[in-house]
């Protein structure tokens, strides 16, 4: 069998409490090969955490442990902080969940997107701003050359959202790992940034790790799904495949989202085990 | 039957000048006495402009709005309030910080010099499904779903006919959010209550009302009956446009 991409084994993150450590990531494993594999959860259910321990940006005060996380085969824990900034941009590509945050508010968007591909490929300034010009005519942003000299608070969400697309591209990442990059958006300009990042997936042959709270979005995106609750993963399908789903906690998610085409009186709540 | 809210072209126009956009633009719509009615449209279409005004928190430039057929003039006196409340969408914002619950929910009573503040606040309490525990609690110390649950008992205490719901669950878990949802649904069937419920979610909306207005860039474009959106028709391009972005990623369709 070929490699995965990324590879994860018995993650665990824990935090600092008042009686001693308190564990938020509770022995994660999964495999991610050129697919997508989405990862679904209430807030609070340790999806973010998962993602920054891949990319090695936890923050201060997360305690890690895993007996494995690798991309392409390198143990990541062992890397030098050198070798994951390297593998940060061309290796691992990483949308966080509000752009407006992961943008340098006083440097044009353009000049971002350029400094991004320098950091990566050496290059003069000149083809830089060419590649970052390219790169946002790839992600369907219209007059390029006048959006690369706006500044990030021009940007409507779902213009931010694909200049942090585009910043991520530049670097061409065999993965991505992007986090609920469309949940502050309206539903019409989500429908265009999941086409986007479906062709690019595509197109490209990456691996997409699709991080999101939004079951339907995802059963119906992603080719594999797993369902996070505290901490655990406690269901793994083929997204289309949900609708056989076994887990309760799984099943009561499914159950409470109201439902243009089938009216319900009531939604049915789900009763929380203990055990799960 | 005679409407009890009834919006008449509604202008609300931010800024001074004549080219001041207008964040609601002729909008006319009425709600029949115990409907739910909602307000759908993606960001920015002047949803929540709309029940601001209702409520006297936007600046109305041109229009009416009638409750129960008297006129709303441009102040909203303590009569309004025993018969209108407002719930936003986020109730950590909406609640004071440093202020318990217990004494958030008698604010109202003490605001209207009502004698029997505690008894309306514990009956209020009940009604959200909050046990006295929680009196003494301060917002931080309870879940988003119990603080919407806080939030809605606070609009609840002067008993009012009308609650005007502003994104009331968007910031919640879908567990939750089902959890106050049918909260909402009980509190209307058991005291006959009226609704306007804006929502920039299809589904809550589908699953909430029987009719509903489609808001665009301030404009209503269409009203739509649910039972209509239930089967896919919708006459308005833009309607049309939203129901298909919603269904691309949304529930699997029956049959
Ligand atoms: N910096 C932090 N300090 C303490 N606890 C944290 C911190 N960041 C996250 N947590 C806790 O870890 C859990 C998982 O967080 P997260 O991965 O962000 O959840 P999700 O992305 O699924 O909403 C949460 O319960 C949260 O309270
Ligand atoms: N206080 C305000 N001052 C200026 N413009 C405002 C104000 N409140 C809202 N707007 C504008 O009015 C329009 C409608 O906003 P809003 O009613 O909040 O939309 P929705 O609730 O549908 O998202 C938007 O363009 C918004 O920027
Ligand atoms: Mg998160
Ligand atoms: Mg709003």
């Amino acid at each position: 069998m070929a490699e995965p991409l990324i590879s994860v084994k018995d993650l665990r993150v824990a935090f600092g409490g008042a009686s001693g450590p308190i564990e938020v990531v509770r022995g994660i494993s999964f495999d991610l090969g050129r697919e997508k594999l989405g990862i679904v959860g209430e807030s609070g259910s340790g999806k973010s955490l998962t993602g920054r321990s891949i990319m090695r940006l936890l923050p201060a005060g997360a305690r890690l442990s895993a007996s494995r996380i690798a991309f392409a085969g390198e143990d990541l824990q062992k890397a030098s902080e050198r070798r994951m900034e390297e593998i940060r941009g061309r290796g691992i590509g990483f949308i966080m969940q509000d752009p407006k945050y992961s943008l340098n508010p006083v440097v044009t968007v353009g000049e971002q997107i350029a400094e991004a591909y320098r950091l990566h490929v050496k290059a003069s300034a000149a083809t830089a701003r060419e590649r970052a010009i390219a790169m946002l005519r790839t992600v369907q942003i219209r007059d390029p050359e006048r959006v690369f000299g706006m500044y990030p608070h021009e940007m409507s969400g779902g213009m931010g959202q694909r200049i942090m697309i585009a910043m991520m591209l530049v670097a061409e990442p065999q993965a991505l790992i992007a986090d609920e990059p469309t949940s502050a958006l309206d539903v019409t300009v989500r429908l265009e940034i999941l086409a986007l990042l479906d062709d690019l997936v595509a197109t490209r042959g990456l691996g997409l790790i699709f991080i999101s709270h939004d079951l339907n979005l995802v059963r119906r995106f992603c080719d594999r799904v797993l369902i996070m609750y505290r901490g655990r993963v406690v269901e793994e399908l083929a997204a289309g495949d949900l609708g056989q789903a076994t887990h309760p906690y799984t099943r009561g998610l499914l159950e409470a989202l109201p439902r243009i085409h089938a009216r319900r009186p009531r939604l049915p709540t789900m009763q929380r085990d203990p055990n799960w | 039957m005679a409407a009890l809210i009834e919006v008449e072209g509604l202008v609300v126009r931010y800024g001074e000048d004549a080219d001041a956009r207008r964040a609601v633009d002729d909008v006319s719509f009425s709600v029949q006495p115990g409907e739910t009615f909602g307000l759908v449209g993606e960001s920015g279409s002047g949803k929540s402009t709309i029940l601001r005004a209702i409520a006297g928190l936007a600046p109305i430039s041109a229009g009416t709005v009638h409750l129960g057929g008297v006129p709303l003039g441009t102040t909203r006196d303590a009569a309004f309030c025993r018969r209108c409340q407002m719930v936003f969408q986020d109730p950590y914002g909406s609640l004071h910080p440093r202020q318990t619950i217990w004494s958030q929910l008698m604010e109202p009573a003490r605001i209207h010099r009502l004698a029997d503040g505690e008894a309306r606040a514990t009956r209020a309490l009940e009604a959200v499904g909050l046990g006295a525990v929680h009196r003494w609690r301060y917002p931080h110390q309870l879940s988003g779903g119990q603080r919407q649950r806080v939030a809605i008992a606070r609009a609840l205490m002067l008993d009012p006919e009308i609650l005007l719901l502003d994104e009331p669950t968007s910031a919640l878990d879908v567990s939750v959010q089902a959890e106050i949802l049918n909260l909402l649904s009980d509190l209307r069937d058991r005291r006959g209550l009226t609704f306007l419920l804006v929502s920039h979610d299809l589904g809550v909306i589908a699953h909430m009302c029987a009719r509903s207005a489609v808001m665009a860039g301030g404009v209503l474009v269409e009203e739509i009956a649910t039972d209509d959106l239930a089967a896919g028709i919708a006459r308005h391009p833009y309607t049309a446009k939203l129901l298909q972005a919603s269904d691309a990623y949304g529930e699997d369709r029956p049959g």
